[in-house]
């Protein structure tokens, strides 16, 4: 991926990387800030065109979004001129559906989701909390094959934060959804990650990757209480100073340069 | 200027009279934004205080009673002077001698016509002189018709009420302003008072009254309602033109390059442009008729229009555009169920400057050229210095302006509840 700047230079954003994703994995992905995080999920989704590689799911090219691929965005992306009932069965009723066939699984997944009293009220009362538990159910309302996640809690308070990791949690046990989850917290890619993709920057690369086992381990358990795994705090400061020492390069060879 | 002085000290005293007097006898609530301590510079804490506006009010309508000698105000600034004023002049004759008399003015209200006042003609070669004046008028005095020394002669008079005078200059005496004309004549003018004639201002009953008088009798050959709806009709229809053709035009613009790069220019160039300036062009082409204001008022909106509509597009949240296509919208459907309402409050807020654009472009256009309507209603009256058709006009332009804003904020409220909220 590379992006041409109006100044005649460009920007490699994202160079050789390749992946292959089962049906049903949660993959967490992880980097410092500007590594290509957003890009990545971006060509995934379909909104950016990759100058070289290709993507194929379910046997076809990703040339652009479709419904197959559901994203769940920071915020913002709900729309204010809908009622929460209207929001979720947006994709239902884009495909042409009347109310009956999709009435059921909308009133499922507000229950789920734990908004049942609210499906009437307009977007803009709910709290930030409230309002990204309607983006997942929106994005799940529409059955896709893969759930893109751009820092879906990023705009969450901690304790909110902490809750929305554990529905996340349920609802991918309950659906088997494919998730990718783009998250700038060590933790909660940790915690969300049964498989974890730790980009490096300049330009975005793979830097490692681990298969965790505290996915598994959270569902229907306390977040907590895997927290307190030994192993959990063990990755925990490895990540993170992983992390640290690429932005320090990056501090680095930014110094240099000015230098 | 003394006007100005009045109302501030209005303000200022108003203000100390609420805060010291009425803020202790009313209980203050204890609502969340005046258990605020800190408001100033929180915009959001400042609220309109309503005895403000109601004495605000009522202070413009005193001042505007007051110095119009308004039968509704209790108090009035001071009249022009009205009763006999006498003054003294000394003439000199052509040999030097001097010799003393009196004028008598009679000034009487406008309109009336009293008699002259008699006056004994008084010893000397001057003789005593009378004359009428209307208040606030000023009387040139030919003094010599009496006297036995004459102006031809080379008499002249030196002084008035001891005060000396010459050809050119003034002095000022009890009985008011007096100067001598180029050929010397008296030219007297009485205390004028302070009140304000009513050919530059009428008194707000005089307003009321021409109200209900053409709200029922009509004026210039149309019921105050035909000229009042006629402007209303021109504003409506161009405006609903100018929607017509500016919103779909402004969201091509936020959509295509073709249309943003084809209509770029124009648009730019056109905005500027203030509608006044086309009125002329407006008439040559289309006539005074009906056709040529809602030609006018259609290029007013448009401009406007198709700039919210294209505000509308460009201020849509990028990630709710994503979020549509991925769940499955076509671009059709992203058109109808995003682009569309996430535009409307842009929308609204320019179809609120629109209207006001066109209202006040529409009375523009009538005060140059109309057979009917509110601004041809006082071009007319101007004409025949009717002041307080003018000032009629003037409130009802006015009334309806905000009453068409008000409806609009009502429609907005009502039609788009999300505005600013998300």
């Amino acid at each position: 991926m590379r992006f041409d700047l109006p100044n005649g230079g460009h920007v490699q954003a994202l160079k050789d990387i390749s992946l292959e994703i089962k049906t049903g994995e949660l993959m967490s992905v992880l980097g410092p800030s500007g590594c290509g995080k957003t890009t990545l999920l971006n060509i995934v989704a379909g909104f950016l065109a990759p100058t070289e590689g290709s993507m194929t799911l379910n046997d076809h090219l990703i040339t652009e979004p479709a419904a197959e691929r559901g994203m769940v965005f920071q915020q913002g992306a709900l729309f204010e001129w809908m009622s929460v009932r209207e929001n979720v069965s947006f994709g239902p009723r884009m495909k042409g559906q009347r109310e009956a066939q999709w009435r059921e699984n909308v009133d499922h997944l507000l229950n789920i989701v734990g908004l049942s009293d609210f499906k009437e009220k307009s977007v803009f009362e709910l709290s930030g909390g409230m309002q990204q538990r309607v983006a997942l159910a929106r994005c799940l309302a529409n059955d896709p094959d893969v759930i893109l996640m751009d820092e879906p809690l990023g705009a969450l308070d901690a304790l909110t934060r902490e809750k929305m990791q554990g529905l996340v949690l349920k609802l991918w046990k309950e659906t088997g959804k494919t998730i990718i989850l783009i998250t700038h917290s060590v933790e909660e890619a940790l915690l969300l990650g049964e498989r974890l993709l730790v980009l490096a920057p300049r330009p975005g690369r793979i830097h490692k990757e681990y298969r965790l086992p505290f996915a598994d381990l959270g569902v229907g358990q306390d977040l907590r209480e895997v927290k307190k795994h030994p192993e959990f705090g063990e990755k925990r400061e490895e990540i993170l100073s992983m992390i640290w020492d690429m932005e320090e390069e990056i501090m680095g060879s930014a110094e240099e340069a000015s230098a | 200027m003394i006007i100005l002085l009045i109302y501030i000290t209005i303000f200022v005293l108003a203000f100390l009279f609420v805060k010291h007097v009425i803020g202790r006898l009313m209980s203050t609530s204890a609502d969340f934004t005046s258990l605020k301590t800190v408001t100033f510079g929180d915009e959001s804490a400042v609220r309109p205080n309503r005895w403000a506006s109601v004495i605000s009010i009522v202070t413009i309508f005193l001042l505007w009673g007051a110095f119009t000698g308004s039968k509704w105000a209790p108090i009035h600034a001071p009249g022009p002077f009205v009763g006999d004023a006498v003054l003294t002049y000394t003439l000199e004759a052509a040999d030097g001698s001097t010799d003393d008399a009196t004028v008598t003015l009679r000034v009487h209200k406008h309109g009336e016509a009293p008699e002259l006042p008699e006056v004994e003609a008084g010893g000397g070669f001057a003789k005593n002189d009378v004359a009428l004046v209307s208040a606030g008028r000023s009387k040139t005095v030919i003094f010599d018709k009496n006297d036995e020394a004459k102006r031809k002669e080379g008499a002249k008079i030196v002084a008035v009420d001891g005060k000396p005078i010459a050809i050119g200059t003034a002095v000022s005496v009890d009985a008011g302003k007096v100067t001598l004309t180029d050929k010397g004549a008296l030219s007297i003018t009485p205390p004028g008072g302070m009140q304000m004639e009513p050919i530059w201002l009428p008194p707000p009953e005089k307003v009321v009254e021409r109200f209900g008088e053409i709200s029922s009798e009509g004026y210039q050959g149309f019921t105050l309602w035909e000229h009042l709806g006629y402007s209303l009709f021109r504003v409506v229809v161009g405006f609903i033109f100018g929607a017509l053709v500016g919103i779909p035009l402004g969201y091509a613009m936020g959509l295509s390059n073709w249309f943003r790069g084809w209509f770029d220019p124009i648009v730019e160039f056109m905005r500027p442009v203030p509608p006044l300036a086309l009125i002329p062009l407006v008439i040559i082409w289309a006539g005074i008729g009906e056709t040529g204001k809602i030609i006018l008022l259609f290029l007013a909106a448009l401009w406007i229009m198709a700039i919210a509509a294209r505000a509308g597009v460009s201020g849509v949240n990028i990630t709710k555009v994503h979020a549509a296509y991925s769940l499955g919208a076509s671009k059709f459907q992203l058109m109808r169920h995003v682009i569309v309402p996430n535009s409307l409050p842009e929308i609204f807020t320019g179809a609120r400057v629109a209207m006001g654009v066109c209202w006040g472009t529409v009375v523009a256009a009538e005060l140059v050229a109309a057979e009917k309507g509110a601004g041809m209603m006082i071009m007319v009256a101007s004409r025949f210095q009717l002041t307080d058709i003018v000032i009629m006009g003037i409130i009802l332009i006015g009334v309806i302006g905000y009453g068409i804003d008000i409806m609009m904020r009502i429609a907005e409220r009502y039609l788009v509840p999300w505005k600013g909220r998300s």
